[in-house]
């Protein structure tokens, strides 16, 4: 069974009189534990298609499955509760609150959407912010921090609650080329030790070579799938 | 909860400038409410302890018809022995009634064997009536200040009337009444002392002995016109008046009407009007403190939300439950609602500590020199500081529903 599936994907939003077509009719299936790239140029539909696996926008029409939960019969507060529980995100502007530390920024995940005992926090924060090599860095805010230094917070932070799939959009775009390469070895050896599925978008050819598995958007369209992807469209 | 305390507090001190100008506005409003209460109300203790203590009493009985006719002093609404001894033996048994006095009320003629004039007066025994209206003796300008003032033979004149008749302590007047039968009596009398006028009923009322009055009246038993009556405690006065008018309601004339009435000093002096609209004013000013607190919270969370909105976003689309960020803009605003109200709660201690070490010193009517000493109850403080955090938390709501309400998707492309 595929963590994520997707059967005649489409969505469709208006600007002003004008529709859309974002997502024309999709088919794809990922496996749990892929390492997987969404390419293609802006506009492509990418950050549309994230957004509809990480239950932050509902398919127009088709079926979406993530994690066995068929995504449309989600409302707003369960939505919510199963992002908390099956979803990280790690976002290309990093998203981090300016007046928490970098630990209590990963922490915040178990602290505020998991409810989870401040011993159990302490004890998972401080394994990722070791494992991002952030350690030393824990009692620093976000301004005191380097994008790189960032955006390794945003993956700890992602990664902190354990869940089955992380989503990144554009996770490199405001990174120079060598810390988002080791922002992506970062994420790939994440997934190596927890076996966390990573499904991220990207337009720079290579971080694209990065991914295992790459779904190629144009128009909103699937046009083939590189290396292990299995696409139907 | 603590860890969204302390992720509110933090939001707080991110917007430290405007944290400080939002405190300090709702700190001038709880200030200005404290303050102002407690000037008003100890201003309001004072004027109701000056009529009560000095002239009305507390409760006053009368018979049933009196107080309407009270302009006249008539002597044919007077209570007969059988029903002052009645009302005596009620106040007797009643244990928070301190003490009362039984009056004799009347109107007469006043000579100094060259002008005349009409004066009001209270025949009273000297004793009882300074234990139920203490501050009398204070009254007493020229003369003896105790008793001795009101002994049989003596009286004592109010200011306005000496002054005009220059009467002096020690002088000989005649006191000419007509009594319940339409016949004339005068006796004289010295002059035991001159009397403060006060401002209300009977602020410009003569005392005189009740033996004295019963002379002149050719009363035969202890009729009484009024009895005023003093509490042990004035905060219990609407209780002891049910109580009394209770017991009293009781007797009845033939025609099955109560013969006794029953007032609190408020039914009777027009101050009541002047307690009423300080009330009023102080409600006011706590209605104005509502305006401030909710203003003022509501337009710093509403910034606070429109600053935060791809925050929103992020804390959303990871799972936050809008609840969660429900609470945590609410908890921001009650935040500033502590923070005002407390300062506001100290600077208030401090203001009123001031004002009893420099205390405001006013006149009122002929009253002059009377020094203002402010208090602050705990359940003022309680109140005022309730009213802020329950608004603050209202003000916060409308911010607070807005921003758990963002769509993640949206709230995170905000630029």
């Amino acid at each position: 069974m595929s963590l994520v599936s997707a059967r005649g994907l489409v969505k469709n939003y208006r600007m002003g009189e004008i529709e859309v077509k974002a997502i024309r009719g999709v088919d794809f299936d990922i496996e749990g534990g892929s390492f997987v790239s969404f390419v293609g140029p802006s506009g492509s539909g990418k950050t549309t298609l994230l957004n509809m696996i990480g239950c932050l926008d509902a398919p127009t029409e088709g079926d979406l499955t993530v994690a066995n939960q068929d995504v449309s019969l989600l409302d707003r507060e369960s939505s919510a509760r199963f992002r908390g529980e099956t979803i990280g995100f790690i976002f290309q502007d990093f998203n981090l609150m300016p007046v928490l530390t970098a630990f209590e920024n990963v922490e915040y995940p178990l602290m505020m959407v998991q409810n989870r005992p401040a011993s159990e926090r302490k004890k998972r924060v401080s394994a990722l912010l070791d494992a991002v090599g952030m350690d030393e860095m824990k009692d620093k805010f976000p301004d005191q921090l380097s994008g790189g230094q960032k955006q390794r917070v945003a993956v700890a932070r992602a990664l902190v609650t354990a869940p089955r799939l992380v989503l990144a959009d554009e996770p490199t775009a405001n990174l120079d080329h060598a810390t988002a390469l080791n922002i992506l070895k970062i994420m790939k050896d994440m997934r190596d030790n927890s076996g966390t599925t990573f499904i991220f978008s990207t337009h720079d050819p290579k971080v694209m070579a990065q991914a295992e598995v790459t779904f190629t958007l144009e128009d909103g369209t699937l046009h083939d799938s590189g290396k292990e992807g299995r696409s139907r469209a | 909860m603590r860890d969204t305390l302390r992720i509110a507090f933090r939001n707080l001190r991110r917007y430290q400038r405007r944290t400080i100008l939002t405190s300090l506005l709702i700190t001038a409003g709880v200030v200005s409410v404290l303050v102002f209460t407690s000037l008003s109300g100890s201003f309001k203790a004072m004027m109701i302890g000056q009529i009560t203590d000095s002239m009305l009493g507390h409760i006053q009985i009368h018979k049933k018809g009196f107080v309407a006719s009270i302009d006249n002093l008539p002597l044919n609404l007077t209570m007969p022995p059988k029903d002052a001894a009645l009302v005596e033996a009620h106040l007797q048994e009643n244990p928070m009634v301190q003490a009362w006095s039984p009056r004799v009320k009347f109107g007469a003629m006043l000579s100094n064997f060259e002008e005349t004039t009409n004066i009001r007066l209270n025949a009273v025994d000297p004793a009882m009536e300074l234990e139920t209206v203490p501050l009398l003796a204070g009254r007493v300008i020229q003369g003896e200040k105790g008793p001795g003032s009101i002994q049989p033979g003596k009286i004592l004149i109010p200011e306005l009337l000496a002054k005009g008749m220059k009467i002096g302590v020690g002088d000989q007047v005649v006191i000419v009444a007509t009594n319940r039968d339409g016949s004339v009596n005068g006796i004289p009398l010295v002059v035991g002392g001159i009397l403060e006028s006060a401002t209300g009923p009977g602020g410009r009322d003569g005392y005189l002995h009740i033996s004295d009055a019963k002379t002149l009246l050719r009363m035969t038993g202890n009729e009484v016109s009024e009895f005023a009556v003093r509490l042990k405690d004035f905060n219990n006065l609407e209780s002891v008046m049910a109580q009394i008018e209770t017991a009293l309601s009781e007797e009845r004339n033939q025609a099955g009407i109560p013969r006794f009435e029953v007032h609190t000093w408020e039914k009777l002096s027009p101050f009541v009007n002047i307690a009423t609209m300080i009330d009023m004013m102080t409600v006011s000013v706590k209605v104005l403190l509502v305006f401030i607190a909710l203003i003022s919270v509501m337009n710093v969370m509403i910034m606070a939300v429109f600053e935060r909105i791809r925050e929103i976003g992020a804390i959303s689309a990871m799972g936050t439950l809008p609840g969660r960020i429900r609470t945590l803009f609410v908890t921001e605003g009650f935040f500033l609602g502590v923070l005002g109200s407390l300062a506001g709660t100290v600077l208030s201690l401090l203001a009123v500590l001031a004002l009893n070490i420099w205390p405001i010193t006013f006149n009122f009517g002929r009253s002059t020199g009377l020094i203002l000493r402010p208090s602050l109850s705990l359940s003022e403080i309680a109140f005022t500081i309730a009213v802020v955090l329950i608004v603050s938390i209202i003000a916060s709501l409308q911010p607070a529903v807005k921003a758990s309400r963002m769509e993640p998707i949206k709230a995170l492309r905000h630029v």
